[in-house]
């Protein structure tokens, strides 16, 4: 579903990602892992034009979705949660949740009785300005402003940061759900390596802005020497 | 007392028109961080495009509205062409190129229009009513004038909190790139938001126009009193520049009044800066919110 070959990306003259080539299989949920800086968010956000691709390919479905501008990604279908969640505090929970189906008409309300239910704290602080939100329901809120897009593609930096462990799992396992129920595609950047392998499909190590490993999970899990240069566990 | 009275009304006849300019400020301020100090010369060339309409024999209310579309046109025209390209540099990239817009905007008022003042029907009588056997210091033009401001300013608190452009309007001023990965046209609120901003600001225009003439500087004492209305609501809040504006209005009729009118001026500028002294944030700011 989307296929990432030779990408590089700078911050001015500082090399983000260097030559960096992976494939998300439609349905799957893959990880993105490494430690701080190696370029994880860096990559997301070259997929989604927020930041220019220095060259190489980005396919979406097979249509290259280089250098497109951001508000067109998310109608091909490609939802984008970044990192610090993104959430807009100073308008109310639901407003937050229609500016993310607004784009598809009918005021940005087709939807929200599925976000609701599968994230039911949000519906009873629907009213409330999102500012007044925990880190957990903030990042509810994120996931549940990105699926209003009914995205076929979803993008996630960092869930489960800043998060008390127990709530990182349930994030893990929501977007686990999401997979197995909806067949949606995710693609998820963390560096809780640990949680995301545990729901991931495939995983890769990125590290100074280069792919070292691309594997299966348990692959990755096993492979000591891996696990203590890259993924701290 | 009853002159207590008049220099109350004609200071809220006044702080309408005052807090429409504050209130174009601050809607530019808010979506673009930019202080738009071509306010004065956009709002004094679609005041001349509503006289000229009105001089080759239109009916008021044909340049009336004139005025209004041009304001609409004329604000997404300059976001378009010229403030596009300072959106996200320096602060000071913008204040200069705004500047620049006013000073051109004058310079071509004054070799289409030239330099005498021209001057500018009312909608009304401006003859104040009469009130138990007395004339106050309150027209039918003066009711017309706060009715009308009130009217905008009830129609863009709707606009902003219940419609979904309004929605997308406020999600692009507080939080541009998560606004663009949830599909929303940032490029274009910018555009809708100075071209709502600048029909305000030409509203006030012609509302004022009839009390100090058209010609291409009378208005920049017009600005300087939106912009201390909307420096005294706070930059940041529609809500605060229209209560700014009223209570400018009402400050500077007293003084007015009471001390003399060449005051005004002097008056308006001890306001702002002891505003700035005391409450930089306005009067209604309070405790900025933590961004997470």
């Amino acid at each position: 579903m989307l296929r990432v070959d030779g990408l590089q990306a700078s911050y001015g003259p500082v090399r983000a990602l260097d030559d960096v080539s992976f494939e998300v299989v439609a349905g799957s949920l893959t990880a993105v892992l490494g430690a701080n800086g190696a370029g994880k968010t860096s990559l997301l956000r070259a997929i989604s034009g927020l930041i220019p691709a220095r060259a190489g390919r980005i396919e979406f479905d097979g249509a290259d979705i280089a250098g497109m501008p951001v508000e067109r990604l998310v109608r091909l279908g490609v939802a984008h949660v970044p990192e610090g969640r993104g959430v807009i505090g100073e308008l109310g929970v639901e407003e937050n949740l229609r500016l993310g189906g607004l784009w598809r008409g009918s005021g940005g309300r087709d939807g929200l009785g599925d976000v609701y239910d599968l994230f039911p704290r949000l519906e009873e602080r629907r009213a409330q300005p999102a500012s007044t939100l925990s880190g957990g329901e903030r990042q509810m809120l994120a996931i549940g402003r990105a699926l209003m897009a009914r995205p076929r593609l979803l993008l996630l930096d960092e869930p489960s940061l800043g998060l008390a462990p127990r709530l990182a799992a349930q994030i893990m396992r929501t977007l686990r759900d999401l997979r197995d129920r909806t067949g949606l595609t995710v693609l998820l950047v963390e560096q809780n390596a640990k949680a995301a392998l545990s729901v991931a499909n495939r995983a890769i190590v990125l590290s100074l802005g280069r792919v070292v490993a691309d594997d299966e999970p348990e692959a990755l899990a096993g492979d000591e020497t891996l696990r203590h240069a890259y993924l701290g566990f | 007392m009853a002159r207590f009275v008049d220099l109350t009304l004609n200071g809220i006849a006044n702080g309408a028109i005052y807090a429409a300019v504050a209130l174009s400020l601050v809607l530019i301020w808010r979506a673009t961080r930019i202080l738009n100090f071509a306010q004065a010369g956009m709002l004094m060339f679609t005041t001349f495009i509503a006289w000229t309409a009105i001089d080759h024999g239109a009916s008021y209310w044909v340049g009336f509205a004139l005025a209004l579309v041009s304001g609409l046109a004329l604000g997404a025209l300059v976001e378009r062409t010229v403030v596009r390209r300072v959106e996200g540099a320096p602060p000071l990239n913008a204040i200069i190129v705004t500047l620049g817009v006013l000073v051109l905007l004058q310079a071509i008022a004054g070799m289409l229009w030239g330099g005498n003042p021209r001057s500018f029907p009312p909608a009304f009588s401006i003859k104040g009513f009469d009130i138990g056997g007395r004339t106050v210091l309150f027209s039918p033009f003066d009711l017309f004038t706060v009715l009308v401001v009130a009217g905008v300013m009830v129609g863009l608190m709707l606009l902003f909190s219940r419609t979904t452009l309004g929605l997308r309007m406020r999600a692009a001023a507080f939080e541009p790139e998560v606004s663009r990965l949830l599909g929303v046209r940032v490029g274009d609120m910018f555009t809708v938001g100075w071209a709502l901003a600048s029909l305000t600001g030409s509203l006030a225009g012609v509302l004022v126009a009839p009390a100090v003439f058209v010609a291409p500087n009378t208005f920049d004492s017009v600005l300087v009193f939106g912009f201390t209305a909307a420096v005294l609501g706070g930059l940041e809040s529609p809500g605060g520049a229209v209560v700014g504006g009223g209570l400018l209005g009402l400050a500077l009729s007293y003084i007015s009044g009471y001390a003399g009118s060449e005051t005004v001026t002097l008056g308006a500028l001890v306001i702002l800066v002891l505003t700035l002294m005391v409450r930089p944030n306005g009067l209604f700011a309070h405790a900025q919110e933590r961004r997470v």
